[in-house]
């Protein structure tokens, strides 16, 4: 790190930190995530033209007026990556808020009441799990008639199975914990034992998994796009702009930004959510940073 | 409070609790016990690694379903705990676990906790006696103001107590304690031990204690029952079975406490290994590693006759 | 360094975390002998056995000397350590279950160190670990190098531990609660070996322990510790009997049974 006055007074900021939070990962991954959330918020105000305004020189490389160049048709491809933030983002954070919900409440009902309800939702999640997760996105997607929203319930259905199996796996630990079976023995219905006792302690690592699954679910919406499964034209969605690119590999700059607004929003969330798993960990927070002195 | 003669609190008759392996027979964990608890009294439990006293509290409790035989608690079946809600009258037996870090939630107020068990008693009929998590924590030796804490600002040994005062706000009238002590520091695990006899005590409550600490059980419980490889060898007055053991098994036991009297003395050793309890021996299940098995030992297993010994050197 | 100790330890200081852990601890064993190191947890006592090996935690500062024959063990660059620890200086570890690697045979366990430190061959390794079993009594050692952990009991493996431990004939035996996961009449036979071994190999044994009956049972000395500090040190039998240290009676008089014995 530069020791600028302004690194400098970064660093004091550092210190006012929790632990975890104090590598560069961690920050890194905060700030940009905290840029492109102000973007989903503002780009209306932020972006330069109209986003589906077709009024510039077509094809132009980058240059005064349109910093990320023009597409084919004439739109500003900066004011388009700007305005698909306001589509990828929120809807990423809308499949994995969905698909956590689901799988969680199939897996928590998996792994407390065992038996048939464990193996029904497990066969189907094994089901979906034997697929390439891609394809049988795509297929769904392509089953449903190709729409943003019905891309979204494609990922969902590929995306719950991964949660119902860590929630089963973290419920089925603690259903046999010394303070859940206490609370059965104190008269504790199913539900009031899963909702007291068990959910509150299997939320942490639900929500580590989570973070680091944005990435994944902005991915895979991209890449539904890209294929010409989810957002339709003229819609500024980042995958379908990256598929606009690979048509005009010249000029570069169709696809390589919105490529790179994937990259580093992915790349956000994945920090973001290491960061959150250390944090939660007490056996990682205490060795960072340890080593071994001899003194006299 | 003396002990009523006539009706036990607890009585187990010939339980037996299986684990069931894939391509084999089952296991028994407890092979035929007996056993009764009476209101106000302390049963101690002891045994080594093995001998099913763990799954017995268990079963005891309704966490473990029973193969065979009976668990009668006050009159009411014992059933295992399913899906389904606890039988409130059953709510009246309580347990403490061995786990103090286990036993309570991490993310509740010891508080809120302790006032779950407020609300079983008064859920099972009982007349609210205005009791609140802070007295509970201030009878088992802790402030009131612990209970805006959470668990983990406690150490072991107060986790336990507030575990036992958990147990105790449900006012239960059997209270098991599955190696309560076991996980304690050396000086915490009498206190708690001496705790949780006078407050059973105090509240006419029977306490099964199950513990492989057998310095301890002799101080704290009335009466002792000595199991071995799934099955009861010796039971009887503490004081008795202390001072005299008559099985075999009693007597290896006691002769291999080291008595801190500093006089550097070795222990008594007990040769061989405890048998997989899935392949128990024929006949007397002690008598392979027996002292004074004797002909016939190898095929009639003795039963546990009146007189509190399951040995046939004493059989009638 | 005084004639006659094997290890000596002097004004032992270890700082953990911005906590101070030992604060001056003062020690010695001598060969054949069995020194007790009593306290509660927290006391301190784990640490200095751990010094004693150089297994502290990372991040741990210590002050003082740990002298294993003259050498101070604390000032010695890591290779030498090595060279020292499994060799001359060894450990027996509170559980069983833990102690041992699950996915190595017993015979290689007992071999490797043994190969390295003493460069054997194959063969004669071997024949040192039937040895070894034999020495702690575990039926069939042949056989038994063959196996794997989980297929013995937990004092059969604290057996086995000692047995490892003690394969390059070490001067010092470091045991850090041997016993205590073990059930009572295990806990015996554990206890009669540790006692026979020390007086047919004159080992020096440094028992770390909470149990003041196995440090009856066995030890000769008797050290008590309690936050950080060594309170009270002597023979076992005037210690556990007559207690000079205010701490060592409480001790004492909080053990069960004490007041009937």
């Amino acid at each position: 790190m530069k020791r600028s006055p302004e690194g400098r007074a970064k660093f004091s900021l550092l210190r006012r930190l929790p632990p975890a939070w104090r590598r560069p990962l961690a920050v890194t991954g905060g700030l940009v995530a905290v840029f492109w959330l102000v973007i989903v918020v503002a780009a209306p105000l932020l972006a330069p033209h109209d986003p589906l305004a077709q009024d510039l020189p077509r094809l132009a490389a980058p240059g005064a007026g349109h910093w990320f160049g023009t597409d084919e048709l004439g739109r500003d491809v900066l004011s388009r990556v700007l305005y698909g933030a306001r589509v990828s983002i929120p809807l990423a954070l809308l499949l994995v808020a969905m698909s956590l919900l689901v799988g969680g409440v199939l897996g928590a009902c998996a792994g407390f009441f065992g038996r048939w309800v464990d193996e029904t939702v497990m066969r189907i999640a094994d089901l979906v799990f034997a697929f390439p997760t891609v394809i049988l996105a795509m297929v769904v997607a392509a089953a449903l008639g190709a729409s943003l929203q019905n891309a979204v319930l494609a990922v969902l259905v590929v995306s719950w199975p991964s949660y119902a199996r860590v929630t089963r796996g973290l419920v089925m630990g603690l259903r046999n914990r010394e303070f859940v079976l206490s609370g059965r023995l104190l008269g504790f219905s199913a539900w009031r034992s899963l909702r007291v006792d068990i959910l509150p302690n299997v939320l942490g690592p639900l929500l580590v998994l989570a973070t680091l699954d944005i990435g994944t679910a902005t991915l895979l919406l991209s890449g539904l796009s890209f294929l010409g499964l989810g957002a339709k034209p003229p819609t500024a969605e980042w995958g379908a702009m990256v598929a606009d690119g690979t048509q005009q590999f010249d000029k570069w700059w169709i696809g390589v930004f919105p490529g790179l607004a994937i990259l580093t929003v992915v790349l956000a969330f994945n920090f973001l959510g290491d960061t959150l798993r250390d944090a939660l960990d007490p056996g990682t927070a205490r060795t960072i940073g340890a080593e071994k002195e001899r003194v006299g | 409070m003396t002990p009523d003669p006539t009706a036990p609190l607890l009585s187990v008759d010939d339980l037996v609790v299986q684990y069931h392996r894939p391509g084999a027979s089952p296991t028994r964990a407890v092979a035929g016990v007996s056993l009764q608890v009476r209101a106000g009294e302390v049963v101690g439990l002891v045994g080594e690694s093995g001998c099913g006293k763990s799954t017995l509290a268990r079963a005891v409790c309704g966490l473990t379903p029973a193969a065979e035989g009976r668990i009668t608690y006050d009159g009411t079946q014992v059933r295992p705990l399913r899906v389904r809600r606890r039988d409130p009258a059953l709510t009246g037996v309580q347990m403490v676990f061995q786990d103090p870090y286990g036993s309570l939630n991490p993310r509740r107020r010891v508080g809120a906790q302790i006032a779950d068990g407020i609300r079983t008693a008064t859920g099972r009929g009982e007349a609210a006696d205005g009791a609140t998590p802070e007295d509970l924590l201030t009878r088992v030796g802790l402030s009131a103001e612990a209970a805006e804490r959470y668990p983990q600002e406690f150490s072991g040994g107060q986790r336990q107590r507030i575990a036992i005062a958990r147990a105790l706000a449900a006012r239960p009238r059997l209270l098991v304690g599955d190696e309560p002590i076991s996980a304690l520091d050396a000086s915490a695990q009498l206190q708690v031990a001496t705790l949780m006899r006078s407050l059973a005590v105090e509240s006419g409550a029977g306490l099964l204690f199950i513990s492989h600490d057998l310095s301890v059980v002799r101080l704290i419980a009335d009466r002792i029952a000595v199991m071995y490889l799934g099955r009861i060898v010796e039971t009887g007055p503490t004081a008795e079975v202390w001072a005299d053991p008559r099985h075999p098994y009693t007597r290896a036991l006691l002769a291999a406490v080291p008595k801190p009297d500093g006089a550097g003395v070795l222990p008594a050793e007990l040769p061989g290994d405890v048998p997989d309890p899935a392949e128990p021996p024929t006949g007397c299940r002690f008598h392979p590693r027996c002292p004074q098995a004797f002909d016939g030992c190898d095929r009639e297993e003795p039963q546990l006759i009146a007189g509190g010994v399951a040995c046939r050197l004493y059989a009638a | 360094m005084t004639a006659g100790n094997v290890l000596e330890i002097s004004g032992l200081t270890l700082d953990l975390g911005g906590r101070r852990i030992l604060g001056g601890v003062d020690l010695a064993v001598r060969p054949g002998q069995v020194h007790g190191l009593a306290g509660e947890s927290g006391s301190g006592k784990t640490m200095t056995g751990l010094a004693a090996l150089g297994l502290l935690p990372p991040g741990a500062r210590t002050g003082g000397r740990i002298e294993l024959e003259g050498t101070d063990l604390l000032t010695l660059p890591p290779r030498q350590l090595a060279a020292l620890r499994g060799r001359s200086v060894s450990m027996v570890f509170q559980d069983p279950s833990t102690s041992l690697h699950p996915m190595l045979s017993i015979g290689h366990q007992l071999t490797d160190h043994l190969r390295h430190h003493l460069k054997l061959n194959r063969r004669a390794a071997k024949e040192r670990a039937a040895e070894l079993l034999t020495q702690v009594r575990i039926p069939n050692p042949l056989e038994a190098l063959g196996r794997y952990p989980h297929q013995f009991s937990g004092g059969m493996r604290q057996r086995i531990a000692i047995a490892i431990a003690l394969a390059c004939e070490p001067k010092v035996l470091i045991a850090d609660e041997p016993t205590t996961a073990l059930d009572v009449t295990v806990q015996a036979g554990v206890l009669r070996l540790l006692r026979g071994l020390c007086d047919e190999l004159g080992l020096a044994v440094l028992l770390v322990t909470h149990d003041l009956g196995v440090m009856s049972a066995i030890a000769d000395e008797v050290s008590v510790m309690r936050h950080g500090l060594v309170v009270e040190t002597g023979p076992r039998g005037r210690v556990l009997t007559e207690p000079r240290h205010e701490y060592t009676r409480q001790l004492l008089d909080a053990l069960p049974g004490r007041s009937t014995v």
